[in-house]
């Protein structure tokens, strides 16, 4: 495959089958291989949809400062498309996400702040809609609430999936922005009479939720319920429990959210064979597992790395 | 029935600060009464007259009651009700 330019090569991912971790010949499942894109996550896709929307809108001006709520992947697909197309990047990130990421980022040439810990992407996000408003100049994509977001799914992912499996009854993923899910959502449902979408959402440890006000929560605006069949919470220990799986059964190295989308996969296939249904559930993989190898993830017991996991975002 | 119900940080000073106490009831919205029989003042902060509030988060065996029955969610003997802060997500 040849491409202008690596802006240019965003997506097309492989599909491929996991026929060990399948229970059956009817019941089959399938990871989107999204760690195949330029930055090495599926993020590249709602960023440059994003930033290339703005350009339509005439938000985004040549030098122009992006700035966005991020704890890493979205941030540093940004700050590739930023580089290449000439802008400057303002990531706010929880101080409690992984080195890597804040290394890739500062790489790319992205300026990073930082939110409190506690609170996780919450306080981030609120930390960024003040600086937006102190900063009337630069640009806050704000994928949490860009449709351009959940569109670029809906136009690349959704159709990509539908091509290589048309046969598809289920599909699986994180639920972070909701981006995936509404985007890919929306097209299955639109194409596929019956598909399920089912949301796995990462359950974190005390520290994250721990100053959390029941009161004062988020909901990302893109979400819509209605685009989803279910939504499974899925603990950090299930999630490490998977990722760790993959590997050792399909030799696929994830990040810990593929473990958590992963485990309401297989939760989805065993319901399928107790039903005696056929299915073919399609899963992302949302990004490798590099960037997560200073977290202890993929070392000693499962108890040790969930530990070492405790109070970190993992997803 | 005894129900499990695993209590936020936030609203363990219901609780004596326990991670997770037990409650009865056949549906969801039966389990939350008879929680605040016991923990009293806890169910206000959980439902409203909609219903569940909007930034809470009520699993049951790690399914969203939202997508069951929401309140009405028949629950038995040993199921695990987990309610959790809505949160932004990480990785996106």
């Amino acid at each position: 495959m040849r491409f202008d330019s690596l802006i240019d090569s965003v997506g097309r991912t492989p599909l491929v089958g996991l026929p060990r971790l399948s229970p059956s010949a009817d019941v089959r499942i399938w990871a989107k291989l999204e760690d195949r894109n330029p930055t090495g996550s599926v993020k590249d896709r709602p960023a440059l949809w994003m930033i290339e929307q703005a350009e339509k809108d005439g938000l985004l001006t040549p030098g122009a400062t992006i700035l966005e709520p991020t704890s890493g992947n979205t941030g540093i697909a940004l700050a590739m498309s930023a580089r290449l197309k000439g802008y400057k990047l303002i990531c706010v990130m929880p101080e409690n996400t992984s080195e890597e990421r804040r290394q890739l980022l500062r790489m790319w040439g992205a300026e990073i702040i930082s939110s409190p810990a506690a609170g996780g992407s919450n306080e981030a996000v609120r930390v960024a809609k003040g600086l937006a408003e102190a900063n009337p100049s630069w640009v806050m994509l704000y994928q949490y609430g860009n449709p351009a977001n959940w569109r670029a799914h809906y136009d690349t992912t959704g159709p990509e999936i539908l091509e290589d499996l048309p046969t598809i009854t289920h599909f699986v993923a994180g639920l972070g922005t909701t981006g995936t899910l509404m985007g890919v959502g929306r097209f299955l449902r639109e194409q596929v009479p019956g598909v399920r979408i089912v949301a796995a959402e990462p359950r974190y440890g005390e520290l994250v939720y721990g100053l959390r006000n029941v009161d004062e929560g988020f909901v990302p605006e893109l979400y819509d319920p209605e685009v989803l069949t279910t939504r499974y919470s899925v603990t950090s220990a299930d999630a490490l429990r998977r990722t760790r799986e993959l590997l050792a059964t399909e030799g696929i190295f994830a990040g810990i959210s593929t473990g958590c989308a992963l485990h309401a996969a297989l939760g989805m296939a065993d319901k399928a064979v107790k039903a005696g249904e056929r299915a073919d559930i399609a899963f992302i993989v949302a990004d490798g597992g590099w960037k997560y190898l200073s977290t202890g993830a993929y070392e000693g017991t499962l108890d040790e790395a969930e530990e070492r996991l405790e109070g970190q975002l993992w997803a | 029935m005894a129900i499990e119900v695993r209590i936020p940080t936030i609203l363990r000073n219901y609780t004596d600060g326990a991670k997770a106490v037990s409650a009865e009831g056949a549906t969801l919205s039966e389990v939350f009464g008879d929680l605040d029989v016991r923990h009293p003042g806890i169910r206000e902060r959980l439902v409203d007259e909609a219903g569940l509030r909007r930034f809470v988060n009520v699993y049951l065996n790690d399914e969203d009651v939202r997508f069951l029955g929401g309140l009405g969610t028949p629950v038995s003997d040993g199921d695990t009700v987990t309610v959790l802060p809505a949160v932004a997500g990480g990785m996106r």
